[in-house]
Parts: structure tokens; sequence; C-alpha cells
């Protein structure tokens, strides 16, 4: 159909449509050119930056020199690397379950619908997670004192044996998991909001069917949120990878006149992925290489997201099939 | 038969009755070991050193000093930090909610093809680790002469940020369009539908969006760390760490530090307590 071919309004209608499309373009990518210019200059180009840099030897004073493949060679050679890596998957597959199955618990127990005073149970819990990480580090080196923390002294009072938590390189990391479970409140109001958009029909089904409490919770609740422990699981997986403040300031403190090589608290049982990366950039200035392992772990990153979400997206259509 | 039908409803009724204190006394457990921490950090603040260390545990600080606060207090330039810390946190207010309500105006209001590309890769910067960025980034900010300032942590809020815009996104997605529509026609400019129609009904989001990132800077450590070298810029919560030294065994200040970096934190808590819950659960996508 030629143009010419079309009635007038037509014709002027579209002139008009298209004009009016350009000017919403035009619009639009002036309300979002603040977020566009942040894009490109505080992550875009960083990100280019980063793989140039694990390229080089890059130490921000002196000359820039390629190294090539060097950078990524040497991360597999060094054993604090591997003792990272190890600490860094110790807190994704030990901690991050343990903070999630807590969470959810405490959600079920806040879920119940006829007790009284539910707010302030849910405050108590959330509580915590209001601490800042530091203030919530030199709480814990505190309750986890070894002669006079009130978990030592609770645990002693039992007839448990205390552990020396912050200084037994065998405890450093569950005191952390400790730390971190205590914390567990926003993941928690995650789980509760999730609870409560269970249509309660399904439950009342199941009773006339004469499902018990357990058999509801596997077959209704957990299927019905998968899409929530799912989205909470990744969250927690990936601010594993990047565990940092909690281990920095631990470690910082707890560090005296130990192997401080890479100072990572007792025989460097708290030095994570990011810990060294960071050491490495700002205490010894081998930027490049831990431009490297930054570019690493996004890789990694990337992976696992990618992975959690496929099978568990497999796993819920089929638990819901 | 009735009769063992009625049995079966006392059964019940037992059973229903016992599992309701079971649950109660699982509550009161939990939040008894949860408030635990807590009580342990205010009570050792109050003390006296030889009270906190005494056997058998004192459990209630008698008599209550204030002793390891004056020292906190005194050992810092506590107005200073005081004033920091207000500086730190407001001005980021500010900054987000200049651009994020912007961004996501763009974004859910303005029909254009850009905004869903825009988005889709708003959600993929989220899963960026920020240790890719730190590096380049600090070496922007070295070259440019900015470190041990602020304005490489405050500067950056003015151009959004992928989380907020998301919040923000995900509650003007349920305005009306026919609002904007009218007001198009009516000849208002974009500019003016936003500042004046679409502000003033996204007042609880906005206000969920200062308190995470009141809370956000109050809380921050690791760019305070990268940045600042002058003790002198310190915040309250940063400026609260640096008591850490177990060698010196002054828990009293140590407790009475932590205390002071979040007892404002749990006041705020009482005071928004809606908004603190209302972003949580806007992020899980279940609001």
């Amino acid at each position: 159909m030629t143009s010419s071919s079309l009635p007038m309004d037509a014709k002027k209608m579209r002139k008009k449509s298209s004009i009016q499309e350009r000017r919403f373009a035009r619009q639009g990518l002036l309300f979002a050119s603040p977020w566009i210019i942040g894009f490109l200059g505080f992550t875009i180009f960083p990100i280019i930056m980063a793989i140039y840099y694990s390229f080089t030897d890059y130490d921000m004073f002196g000359t820039t020199n390629w190294v090539g493949w060097e950078n990524y060679i040497d991360i597999f050679d060094d054993r604090y690397t591997g003792r990272a890596v190890k600490n860094t998957i110790y807190i994704a597959l030990v901690g991050v379950p343990i903070g999630q199955i807590t969470a959810l618990f405490l959600a079920t127990l806040l879920n119940k619908k006829n007790v009284k005073g539910m707010p302030i149970f849910r405050t108590i819990f959330y509580l915590p997670t209001l601490v800042p990480a530091a203030a919530c580090a030199l709480l814990f080196l505190w309750v986890l004192n070894g002669k006079n923390g009130i978990l030592n002294i609770a645990l002693s009072s039992i007839g448990l044996k205390a552990p020396g938590w912050l200084t037994d390189p065998k405890w450093t990391k569950p005191a952390l998991i400790i730390m971190d479970t205590w914390r567990c409140g926003g993941a928690m109001i995650i789980y509760l909001a999730a609870l409560r958009s269970v249509p309660e029909t399904f439950y009342e089904a199941a009773s006339l069917d004469g499902a018990n409490n357990t058999q509801k919770f596997w077959n209704i609740t957990i299927p019905y949120i998968a899409p929530t422990i799912q989205f909470n699981g990744l969250m927690a997986m990936i601010g594993a990878f990047q565990y940092f403040v909690q281990a920095q300031i631990f470690s910082s403190i707890t560090d005296y006149g130990s192997n401080a090589a890479a100072g990572g608290g007792p025989r460097n049982s708290m030095l994570f992925y990011c810990l060294h990366l960071y050491r490495k950039a700002f205490k010894q200035m081998e930027m490049g290489y831990a431009c490297a392992m930054a570019v690493l772990l996004a890789i990694v990153v990337m992976i696992v997201s990618y992975l959690i979400m496929y099978f568990s997206e497999k796993k819920i259509t089929y638990s819901v099939e | 038969m009735s009769k063992k039908g009625e049995m079966n409803v006392t059964a019940s009724l037992v059973k229903q009755k016992a599992s309701y204190w079971f649950g109660v006394l699982e509550l009161l457990f939990f939040s008894f070991i949860f408030i635990m921490p807590l009580y342990w950090m205010f009570r050792t603040a109050l003390m006296t050193v030889n009270q906190a260390f005494a056997r058998p545990t004192v459990w209630f600080p008698n008599p209550i000093v204030m002793d390891a606060y004056e020292e906190v207090m005194w050992k810092v330039d506590f107005g200073k930090y005081v004033w920091n810390t207000l500086f730190y946190c407001l001005v980021p207010i500010v900054g987000v909610l200049f651009s994020c309500p912007m961004v996501a105006y763009s974004l859910t209001k303005i029909p254009w093809k850009g905004g869903n590309v825009i988005f889709t890769i708003i959600l993929f910067t989220m899963m960026i680790p920020w240790t890719v960025t730190m590096i380049p980034v600090y070496s922007i900010w070295a070259n440019l002469g900015f470190t041990n300032s602020y304005v490489p942590l405050l500067l950056p809020t003015f151009f959004g940020s992928a989380y907020y815009i998301y919040l923000m996104r995900q509650y003007m997605k349920s305005l009306p369009d026919s609002i904007m529509e009218a007001a198009r026609i009516d000849g208002a400019s974009e500019f003016r539908i936003l500042y004046t129609i679409v502000y003033p009904m996204c007042k609880t989001v906005c206000v969920t969006i200062a308190v995470l990132v009141f809370m956000a800077h109050w809380n921050d450590y690791t760019g305070l760390m990268l940045y600042l070298k002058d003790s002198s810029k310190y915040t309250l919560s940063y400026g609260m760490a640096q008591f850490g030294d177990p060698q010196a065994n002054q828990w009293t200040e140590m407790m009475a530090a932590s205390t002071v970096s979040t007892a404002p934190l749990i006041v705020l808590f009482f005071f928004a307590q809606k908004y603190f819950l209302n972003g949580i659960s806007t992020t899980s996508g279940l609001k």
C-alpha cells in the first residue's frame, strides 16, 4: 500500500503518532538519563577497566604493563586463594542453609493465627538485623568471648564443652554463622509474607483428606512458597560469595600477632575470597591480581545464579503439576 | 457411637490446646535466645569492668553506672561524629529521591521501547559483585583527587541505584495510566506530571526508600573504610567500630560503643516499622 492511497486522516494520524512516539522516546531517555550516565560511568566503564587491569600488573602508581594470563595463573597457584575459596564455600554450603532454615522456621512460628502478641515476637526476631555490622561484630566478640561470653557461660552451665570461638581456627566459621543466623530477620519477614499468601482453602481441603501438619507443610506450604525460597536462597548465596564486612572486622580485630601475611584470623580460618581480594588490592597493592580475582568471582556468581534459577524453575513446575 | 464421637472431639480439642501452648513456648524460647545478645550488650554497657567479669555472672547491673558511655564520648569527637552521620545519611536520601523516581517514571509511565531494556539491565546489574567495580571506581576517584572525602560515596546516589529504582518501579506500576494520559491531554509536561501528580502518590514508597537509604548509610562500613583516611570524617557507627580491641579488655566501652551505634536505629524502627517491613516484602515481589 502506497502512502498516497491512504485516506488523508489516517496519514495525518500516523504522522502524529510517530511524532508522539518520538516525543515519548526523547522524554523516556531524558528521565532515565541519570541512571544511564551512572551506569556508563560507574558500572560499564569500571567493568571494562577491571577486565583490562586483570591482564596487567596495575598498582595505581607505577607504570602498567601487560602480563597476559599471568594473574589468572597466579590465582590458581596461590595457597591463600585456595584457603579463601574453601572458607567461602563453607559459608555458602553450611551457613546459607542454616540461615535460611532458621528464617523459615521462625516465620512458621510467627504464622500461627491465634497467638496474641505476634507483632512483639516478630519485632524481637527482627531487631538483630538493625544492629550495624560493625557493632554486631563487637557485640559477638563479647557474646562469644571464650571465658566471659554469655554463650559459653550458657554452654558450660548445661555441661557442654565451651569452645574458644574466636581463637580456635576450627570454630571461627561456626562463630560467624551463629552471628549471621542471629541476623536472619530480613529473610524471615519475606518468608512470613510468603506463608501468609498461601490460600487457606488449600489447608482446609487437605485437612478434609486427613493430612496432618507435617504432610501439609511438605506438600502444600513448601511447593507454594518455592519461588520465595529460591529468591531468598539466591540472594543469600550471592551474599555468601561476597562475604566481607563481618570477616574484615572479626579478622582485623582477632588477628593479633598471628601469621599476618594474609590476615584472615587464626590460621587464616576467616580468610574469605573478597577479604583476600581486598587485602591484595589495598594492602599489597596488587590491583591487577585483585581485578583478576574479581572477574573470576563475577563469572562464578553468574553461573551459580543461572544454575539455581534453572534448576529450581524445573523443580517448581514439577511440584505444582 | 455418639460417645465415641464426643471423645474424639475432646481429644482433638486437647490436642489443639496442647499444640497452641507448645507454639507459645517455642516462641518464648526463641525470643529469649534472640533477645539475649542485645540484652547482654545493654547490660555490659551499664556496668563497671569488674562487674562485667564477676563470677558468678551478674545478670542485672547493680549499681547502674554510665562510666563506659562517658569514656566513649570523651575518647572521640562525639559531636563531630553525630554531625558527620547526619550529613552522610541525609544527603543520599535527597540524591536517591531525586534520581530514582525519575528513572522509575521513565520505566513505567512513559511508553517507550527503551524502558524494558533498561529494566532488564537494572535487574542484571544487581547481580554484579561490588568487588568487580571496586578497584576501577576507586582509581577514578583517586585520579580526580576525591579520596578522603564523601564525594565518591554520596555523588553516585544522584545517579540512581538499581535496588531503589526497582522498589520505586514496583510501586509506580500499580498507578493507573489514565491519570497521566488525562494530564498529557491537558498539556502538562512530563516533569509536571511527575512532580505534581506522581510524587504525591508515591509518598509511602518514598518514605520506605528514605528509611532504607538512611539505614544503609548509617551501617556503611566498606565504603568508609575504602575512601576515608581521616578519623575526623568518620560516622558514628564507623567511628564506634574503632573501639574494637579485645586485648584492651575494655568490654564495657566496646558495648557502650555498640549500643550508641545501634540504639538510634532501634528507635527509628519503632517509629517507622511499617516502612521497614514494607520495603522488605516489596523486594521479594510478594507485595
